[in-house]
């Protein structure tokens, strides 16, 4: 039913688009004329598209109602209405079309409103998300202060089930989920960051053409496997073989720890900064290059030299953003870094992180009032505000480097 | 004309003493050898990829002086002037054959590393190409890469005497430190003179450097290459025959990869023996 209405309603656009053209050929002509007052406004086309958006919207309107209403009145009193509004549609075209009408002022008012919509639902997405991070963290916060919250050495939430505790046992000190996660986090950029920055380089500066077509769309691979599998390769693999050989060496470490998650995320974002640093060194101009060679420096020199410093501020927004991935990164620590929220700063322990915290407070059966689940929404809040200003600072750190050679 | 060139040759010998060793073998190898023509082409082809686009080259470049190459768009006078200093070489696609004589050297031999030509033949590019370092670490650049200066004084006497040298001194001499990029087209264009004189070149090659630039800073300019021929071997390409006329001493002519004529300036402007010389110079090709 619905779909064969759908289809009825778009056939009917078309014809309309039909109906208009053909009106505006008829009352104008196709004569062609030097003046502009003798000249039709429009093309007959844009008459065509102004009668399809009458009826299309008059049709959805009609739909709208009529889906709003259909408990109210007889299906056939809504087919009646939808025909009739429809017809409305047409007999407005057929009253405006002619030489002198702006069809194509409208019409394109109507596509800038279609773009403006679309843009509209991304900002209000976002808009919804972020207040309702806020809205839930503030409920958090009535019944767990938020300085509590921020300074508290101790995470654990398991002890507020029972409703009479709540909030006061002092559970929800946030401060070793987040030094886990910036731990996480360092380990990633101590791996990622050289090795990315050296990749891009290479690619850049030293790569033959042939060699760089076949490197970088293979380094970029690695952006594309999925981080579960990143995150049982680190489980699996690189946990215990990090705990074999410190065991060699008559250390006891466990399989789950902050370098075991730390260094195969840090694998994960390599593409991410040796792509983006790659792009910010080719965006160096070549003047600059060519002259630095023709002052008798080597490729080493000017690379060093010039280039790097050049396309350094580009570079730190590269490495920000890698940051900012790598504290949102969720599925590799969910299993390899563990749950245990200790305070340690030894990477070889099991540490835990913001995103994995999130996890496994929202995961089982839970009240959705209490201070546990709501605990969640606060965690999301504060790892929002940290990427987003670490993209906020990265971009204006990129845009700035821009405008220097435009 | 004897006595001039030996003059010119000891001046910059004198000014530059007490920066280092690579200069005074360059001096040495100046000194015995003054008769000789700085550069000695022979019949210098160079390719891209399959594409012959210099045929056969045969022209001597003159110790001191201006020559300019003229000739219009895609003849093949840029990619000259870059044989002098193996530019080219950082073309992958690009490959120079024949025979390329400095002082009686071949820079196209196997045993010649370009980066110590380059050291030896400066040059300035089309457009202002300053570092997005200060104006300072700018001049000292090629000194600090090349170890021409031991401690510091030495290395700002070395800026100093090459910002003078360009005519900048006296308009940067109190912001050393802002950015290079920051200033004008014309004094970002004597900036990067600068820079290569800094490094006590023989030769300075000119790729067109007064196209981005106003006439009051081109008239600068030109100025400053007239003083600086006195000292250096100055190759210059340009699009303004008015500009070649003025500066120049010789003037070669390209056209379609050849070299049609080459003779003195005033020669090639007033009495061209080619037809395709005259065609172009009176405006009716190119």
């Amino acid at each position: 039913m619905t779909l064969v209405l759908t289809a009825l309603i778009l056939a009917t656009i078309a014809a309309a688009f039909f109906f208009g053209r053909h009106l505006a050929v008829a009352r104008t002509g196709a004569a062609v004329s030097a003046s502009f007052s003798d000249r039709a406004h429009s093309l007959p086309a844009y008459h065509g598209y102004f009668a399809a958006w009458s009826v299309g919207l008059a049709a959805f309107v009609a739909v709208a109602v009529g889906w709003l209403l259909r408990d109210k009145i007889e299906p056939s009193v809504i087919a009646v209405l939808i025909l009739a509004t429809i017809g409305l549609g047409f007999a407005f075209s057929y009253r405006k079309i002619g030489p002198r009408f702006r069809a194509r002022n409208i019409v394109e008012g109507f596509v800038k409103a279609v773009l403006l919509l679309c843009s509209g639902v991304a900002v209000l997405t976002t808009l919804g998300i972020v207040l309702s991070l806020v809205f839930e963290s503030f409920r958090f916060f009535e019944q767990v202060p938020i300085f509590d919250f921020l300074t508290g050495l101790q995470w654990s939430p398991q002890t507020a089930l029972r409703e009479d505790q709540a909030g006061q046992s002092g559970a929800f000190g946030a401060v070793p989920i987040f030094t886990g996660t910036f731990m996480i986090m360092l380990v990633a950029m101590f791996v990622a960051a050289p090795i990315g920055l050296l990749i891009a380089i290479y690619l850049s500066e030293y790569a033959s053409k042939r060699t760089r077509a076949l490197v970088k769309p293979m380094i970029e691979i690695l952006a594309g496997v999925p981080t579960v599998v990143y995150g049982f390769f680190a489980l699996l693999t690189v946990g215990p073989t990090i705990r074999g050989f410190a065991e060699s060496l008559g250390f006891g470490v466990p399989t789950q720890s902050a370098i075991a998650a730390g260094s195969v995320m840090g694998v994960m974002i390599i593409p991410f900064i040796s792509s983006l640093s790659d792009d910010v060194i080719n965006a160096v101009p070549q003047t600059l290059r060519d002259g630095s060679y023709a002052l008798g420096a080597t490729k080493s020199e000017t690379m060093t030299k010039v280039i790097f410093p050049a396309a350094l501020p580009g570079i730190i927004g590269a490495l920000l953003l890698a940051v900012s991935r790598a504290v949102g990164e969720t599925m590799i620590v969910v299993m390899a870094a563990g749950r245990a929220a200790n305070l340690t700063g030894n990477p070889f322990e099991a540490v835990t992180t913001v995103t994995v915290q999130i996890v496994s407070l929202l995961t089982g059966d839970q009240e959705f009032d209490s201070p546990k689940t709501l605990a969640a929404f606060a965690l999301g809040l504060v790892l929002f505000v940290i990427t987003l200003a670490l993209n906020v600072v990265a971009l204006l750190i990129v845009r700035k480097y821009r405008e220097r050679y435009e | 004309m004897m006595s001039l060139n030996t003059q010119s040759d000891e001046e910059p010998m004198a000014r530059f003493k007490p920066v280092g060793e690579v200069i005074n073998m360059s001096e040495k190898r100046e000194e015995t050898i003054a008769v000789q023509p700085k550069f000695q082409c022979r019949d210098v082809r160079v390719f891209y990829g399959d594409n012959e686009a210099l045929h056969g080259i045969d022209i001597e470049v003159a110790k001191t002086g201006v020559t300019a190459l003229i000739g219009p768009s895609g003849c093949g006078k840029s990619t000259f002037l870059r044989v002098f200093n193996r530019m080219n070489d950082t073309i992958p696609t690009a490959r120079v054959t024949g025979e390329v004589l400095m002082d009686g050297e071949n820079i196209y031999a196997k045993h010649v590393d370009p980066v110590l030509l380059r050291a030896r033949v400066g040059m300035v590019f089309q457009k202002p190409n300053p570092f997005p370092k200060s104006i300072y670490d700018n001049v000292a650049y090629g000194p600090r890469i090349h170890g021409l200066a031991t401690t510091n004084d030495e290395l700002d006497a070395i800026v100093e005497k090459s910002l003078k040298r360009a005519g900048l001194w006296n308009e940067v001499k109190d912001r050393l430190k802002d950015p290079g990029t920051g200033l004008s087209g014309g004094q970002q264009q004597r900036l990067v003179i600068a820079r290569a004189i800094a490094v006590n070149p023989e030769v300075i090659l000119m790729d067109e450097p007064a196209s981005a630039l106003d006439p009051i800073a081109t008239a600068k300019l030109e100025e400053l290459i007239d003083e600086l021929k006195e000292k250096y071997c100055i190759v210059i390409v340009t699009h303004s025959m008015a500009q070649a006329a003025r500066v120049s001493q010789k003037t070669a002519f390209f056209h379609l990869g050849y070299l049609v004529e080459y003779d003195e300036t005033q020669a090639i402007f007033t009495n061209p023996k080619d037809q395709r010389t005259q065609d172009y110079i009176t405006g009716r090709t190119g």
